[in-house]
């Protein structure tokens, strides 16, 4: 019995021994948390401990803006991961609490409520459309979170508890217009757009500026979200003949828009028709159909094609993850800056308090953005470069154009309300 | 079904099951949650004013709507419009091209208030506006409909097609309503900040005690003659004309009481959420509402209240720990409800509460039994 | 808005516009179809209606994966295969769905609105874990892509012509099958009187089951159709069901002929109405016309009888 005893006696400090030299090694190889106790990084009373810090990802990912969504989740989730392998953020492993808008403004703001009140998330990455996002600001400035948006939107709108990642209209509607005019010799245009306030937005900043050129737009129309009926219209653009179609068009309808523009003989990659949209990303495509869509012009400031070795990175590690069939469209990709940029920021700040982040946030640069080189403006907004994408059938764009200079954000823009 | 025989106000039973709702709203709820949770529960029990609309009017008097979102949004949109245009003062919107007016006219180049705002400067008006539009607009759709005895499915699509259409309008008319955004960051009503959590916990009282209201009120008109001409149409429509009532007055009066109903649960809404938006007037909120009832017991108005807060709780957890599985289990719950128990909670705890209260009787002291096991009002 | 307008291009204008309108109208009669005779017929208000045409859709999705991988040699009769398979597929689903639910509720019908609801929400569910959340792609063969042009201006859609003969080819079959079929003999006579159908010695249950089989496969012809036209997704289903009742209602729900003359009415106001103002309008303003009649002339465009 008694050796038995000594054994077992053995084996418990063996143990007791494993674990502390574990101990020990893990202290060790976290010098960032021998440098920032969590009292002095977290003030506030943030999800922070010794080892772990707690963000929130908000999207639907079900209902109709499921879609749209998905790929923007499998990208925080990804830069989260990589984050994470190389040591999390001032020595913190990041943990994720993932919430579901389903959809649905006020579940959104239910959901926003939760993360900030209940987890008290240290940032949540999330928000789509842009009804979801002022649904869940007041909640964001009242319990002062941080919201890192990825979507591209109508801009009229910088909070200071929001960083946004995508572009706002000027960016991407100014640098395409300039462009199709330059390089297709565009004289006038026929506005289209799903019917709410991205679309109604930048096609008022569109017909400001091609008016502001001296061009002409000779058509502009709104249908409901989810309309599948596009025969009407489609005769009007014939009738009217304009050298650009301009179209913004979402959701389930843009399907349908694409495939009856076709159907109508609008051969979109013939030289008699151009068409220019600010709405369709790769992921989009998915759903048209690469041959349905071929010769359109998109002007955004990713593309999945774009040649650099950042990118090549960035779409091998996210196919790694998510499958080889999966593709990355504009917003994918600004949602995959969101933990990056907060990164940065923590780390310049030294802290998770949501003031000095708010404060380390505007001059932040992420070289290793796929889409090349970013910067925080003060306005919260990135400077990004905008590029024009040619659709080709195999449903990926080529980049045809990008802009010589990163393009300032500029989310109310003189002259153009 | 529990057809009413000629009796007091309210049977001891129902007093005491009122009471228990009341104890677990004003008490049990407040004092077992933090404020978080409590503005959650807040905000299903104004889904609740809808269900037990739906009692009234679906339960008693056999009309499905499918467009109760649109009373519940108009009257959140009453509410939301006071609270936009006190929120949108000269100081506050003073980077605005046009100062003073919402933050949305302004990005529709509007420059200035569109005349049907301008009374809703008023707390007053606005306040009379929350009832009297949705009340007034049912009105008109229910006159014209049940006048020409349009009923049952037809009524409910077509009720359906109303919050499609409203929905359109308003998404499309986006410098005039908000667009699909809504009207959004409501901030105070007459100075008073609403976003705090001693407001939240105010508005939380408000609503409980409202709601509780309302109850009483719904339930002493189902105690009147009215209710019970309400009950004899939904069984035997006809012979209830033939007997020289005006059918279609009553419909009309039972559809205004509900939308009366859901608009003021729709201004509760607006308070305590700080927002309001055309998703709530579609087709699939109103259908959710439907089931609230359902769920309850389309025939008991505290089934209702119970089912709301249990399908919206369920709704909560659900999608906190698994988004996916949510829409399978509600559109189980759908099923089961109209298959196996079509009398929701209530039914249940009728079928429960039976053999009980029999058990209790045979060991009572003889002379204390409440004779309120209801007789069934057939009509075969 | 007119002027600058040469006669021969307004002509052709008007001419596309023509072709534009019957193209709805075939959308329309072909979506509202299925949903005529299970609500028509039957009485029973099938929610899930567009659930079951995206079950089509995905079908096809499927059966064109299956042949560009397979069997490309035979990629170009493909849609005629799938749309077969989306009969079957939705004619399937459709009977177990009668089976299980909607045969205890043939006495509720608002009873049966709840429960399809709830069926609905199920479909979305499943196609979403199985399908994924986003859209799917469906390729056509090179014969449906295109048009033809007539002149200059004028171009027919190849799956417009397509969809109207489709069209055309089934209110024939569901005409042929109403009224010259022992089968849609029954079905009237069950509908009309289902003690009296029974006591004659008709199955009462297999005809119902069939009826709304039937309709289901209809649905799942459309959906089938639909992915040449509109997107293929979950929620896709969505999309048409307020427009599928009106198309029902407004015709006036027991006549199938009055199904086909309220899906001209209403296509061709609204595709009128979409070239002369914009889209949204155009959309409240057709709706709006539509339950204005319905409010006025509850029973519809075709109806003797009067309901209460």
């Amino acid at each position: 019995m008694s050796a038995r005893t000594k054994r077992i006696e053995a084996t418990r400090r063996a143990r007791a021994f494993v674990i502390l030299s574990t101990l020990l090694a893990a202290f060790l190889s976290y010098p960032a948390l021998a440098a920032n106790p969590t009292s002095e990084v977290n003030t506030t009373g943030l999800a922070v401990t010794d080892d772990t810090v707690t963000v929130g990802i908000l999207h639907s990912v079900t209902g109709t803006m499921a879609i749209s969504e998905t790929g923007s989740v499998q990208a925080e989730k990804l830069a989260i991961k990589q984050i994470n392998d190389m040591g999390g953020v001032l020595g913190r492993k990041i943990e994720v609490i993932q919430e579901d808008g389903a959809s649905d403004w006020p579940t959104f703001a239910e959901k926003s409520k939760k993360l900030l009140v209940k987890d008290k998330v240290a940032a949540v990455f999330g928000c789509w459309t842009s009804a979801s996002r002022k649904a869940v600001l007041p909640v964001f400035e009242q319990y002062d979170g941080m919201l890192y948006y990825p979507t591209f939107y109508e801009g009229l709108e910088q909070s200071p508890n929001v960083i946004y990642t995508g572009q706002e209209a000027t960016q991407q509607i100014i640098a395409g217009i300039d462009w199709v005019v330059r390089e297709k010799g565009a004289k006038t245009f026929y506005l289209l757009g799903s019917d709410y306030i991205w679309p109604r937005t930048s096609n008022k900043i569109a017909r400001k500026h091609i008016e502001k050129l001296g061009l002409k737009v000779v058509g502009e129309e709104y249908y409901p979200l989810g309309h599948t009926q596009f025969n009407s219209v489609i005769n009007k653009i014939k009738l009217r003949k304009p050298d650009v179609i301009y179209a913004i068009v979402v959701g389930g309808s843009n399907v349908a828009f694409y495939k009856q523009l076709k159907a109508a003989g609008i051969d979109l990659a013939s030289d008699k028709w151009t068409l220019l949209t600010i709405s369709v990303t790769e992921d989009e495509i998915l759903g048209i159909g690469g041959e349905n869509i071929e010769g359109a012009y998109a002007a955004m400031k990713y593309f999945q094609s774009l040649p650099n070795p950042n990118n090549q990175a960035f779409v091998k590690a996210f196919k790694e993850m998510w499958g080889d069939e999966i593709v990355i469209g504009d917003v994918t990709q600004a949602a995959y800056l969101g933990p990056w940029l907060w990164k940065a920021a923590v780390e310049k700040a030294g802290s998770f308090d949501i003031p000095k982040i708010r404060e380390a946030s505007p001059g932040i640069e992420l070289e290793t953005a796929p889409e090349g080189y970013v910067r925080i403006h003060e306005n919260h907004h990135l400077w990004s470069k905008t590029r024009i994408g040619l659709a080709k059938e195999d449903g990926q764009y080529e980049v045809v154009y990008e802009t010589d200079e990163l393009m300032e954000p500029d989310p109310f823009p003189a002259g153009y309300q | 079904m529990s057809s009413p025989t000629s009796r007091a106000f309210a049977t001891r039973g129902e007093i005491l099951a009122f009471a228990t709702l009341a104890v677990l709203l004003l008490a049990v709820l407040p004092a077992s949650m933090e404020i978080f949770r409590l503005n959650l529960f807040g905000k299903y029990l104004t889904y609740a004013f809808v269900a037990i609309g739906l009692v009234l009017c679906w339960g008693y008097g056999g009309i499905l709507s499918l467009g109760q979102g649109v009373f519940f949004g108009l009257g959140g949109y009453c509410l939301a419009m006071f609270l936009k245009l006190e929120a949108s003062d000269p100081e506050a919107t003073k980077i605005q091209s046009t100062p003073g007016i919402p933050d949305f006219m302004d990005w529709n180049q509007l420059t200035e208030l569109p005349w049907f705002w301008v009374p809703f400067e008023s707390l007053g008006f606005a306040l009379v506006a929350v009832v009297l539009v949705p009340t007034l607009f049912a009105g008109l759709i229910a006159f014209a409909m049940f006048k020409r005895r349009v009923g049952g499915v037809y009524f409910a699509i077509i009720t359906q097609s109303i919050a499609a259409i409203l929905t359109i309008l308003i998404i499309g008319q986006q410098g005039l309503t908000g667009g699909v955004n809504g009207i959004t960051d409501l901030r105070t009503l007459k100075g008073w900040d609403i976003r705090t959590d001693e407001a939240k916990l105010v508005l939380y009282y408000v609503n409980a005690f409202l709601l509780l209201g309302a109850l009483v009120f719904c339930h002493w008109v189902l105690g009147t003659k009215f209710g019970r001409i309400l009950v004899a149409m939904r069984t035997r429509e006809d012979r209830v004309r033939f007997s020289g009532y005006d059918v279609a007055s009553f419909k009309i009066f039972v559809f205004c009481l509900a939308a009366a109903l859901s608009a003021i649960g729709g201004a509760m809404f607006t308070l305590q959420v700080g927002f309001m938006s055309p998703s709530f007037v579609g087709i699939v909120p109103s259908i959710e509402m439907v089931i609230f009832a359902a769920v309850g017991g389309r025939l008991s108005l505290l089934g209702a209240v119970y089912g709301t807060l249990l399908v919206n709780w369920a709704k909560t957890t659900f999608s906190e720990t698994m988004p996916e599985l949510w829409l399978l289990a509600m559109g189980g719950l759908f099923i089961a409800v109209v298959l196996f128990f079509p009398n929701g909670l209530a039914g249940l705890w009728q079928s429960f509460r039976q053999p009980l209260m029999h058990a209790i009787r045979r060991h009572a002291p003889a002379g204390s039994v409440v004779a309120d096991a209801a007789p069934e009002g057939g009509t075969r | 808005m007119f002027e600058g307008y040469s006669w021969a291009e307004l002509g052709s204008i008007f001419a596309m516009q023509g072709f534009a309108g019957l193209s709805l109208f075939s959308v329309l009669v072909l979506m509202a179809l299925g949903l005529a005779i299970i609500f028509g017929q039957m009485g029973v208000i099938n929610m899930a209606h567009g659930e079951f045409m995206i079950l089509g859709a995905y079908v096809t999705y499927l059966c064109s994966n299956f042949f560009a991988e397979n069997l490309p040699a035979l990629f170009s009769g493909y849609f005629l295969i799938a749309m077969l398979l989306a009969f079957l597929a939705s004619a399937s689903l459709g009977a177990l769905v009668e089976w299980g639910l909607i045969r205890h509720l043939y006495k509720r019908p608002l009873d049966t609105l709840l429960a399809t609801w709830g069926l609905s929400l199920i479909l979305q569910q499943v196609y979403r874990s199985v399908f994924g959340a986003r859209e799917v792609g469906v390729t056509l063969p090179d014969w449906l892509m295109g048009s033809f042009a007539v002149t200059d201006m004028i171009e027919i859609p190849i799956n417009g012509v397509f969809v109207m003969f489709l069209t055309l080819g089934i209110t024939a079959g569901v005409w042929l099958w109403n009224f010259r079929s022992s089968w849609g003999t029954q079905m009237r006579a069950v509908v009309q009187n289902r003690v009296m159908a029974g006591a004659v010695g008709i199955d009462t249950e297999r005809i119902d089951r069939l009826t709304f089989a039937i309709g289901c496969g209809i649905a799942g012809i459309a959906g089938s159709a639909f992915t040449m036209i509109g997107s293929t997704g979950p929620t896709s289903g969505q999309l048409y069901i307020v427009d599928t009742f009106l198309v029902v209602v407004f015709g006036g729900a027991q006549s199938l002929l009055g199904t086909i003359f309220s899906a001209f009415a209403i296509s061709q106001s609204q595709s009128t109405m979409e070239f002369f103002l914009s889209g949204s309008m155009a959309k409240v303003l057709t709706l709006l016309t539509v339950v204005t009649i319905l409010m006025i002339r509850p029973q519809g465009l075709m109806s003797l009888r009067v309901r209460a």
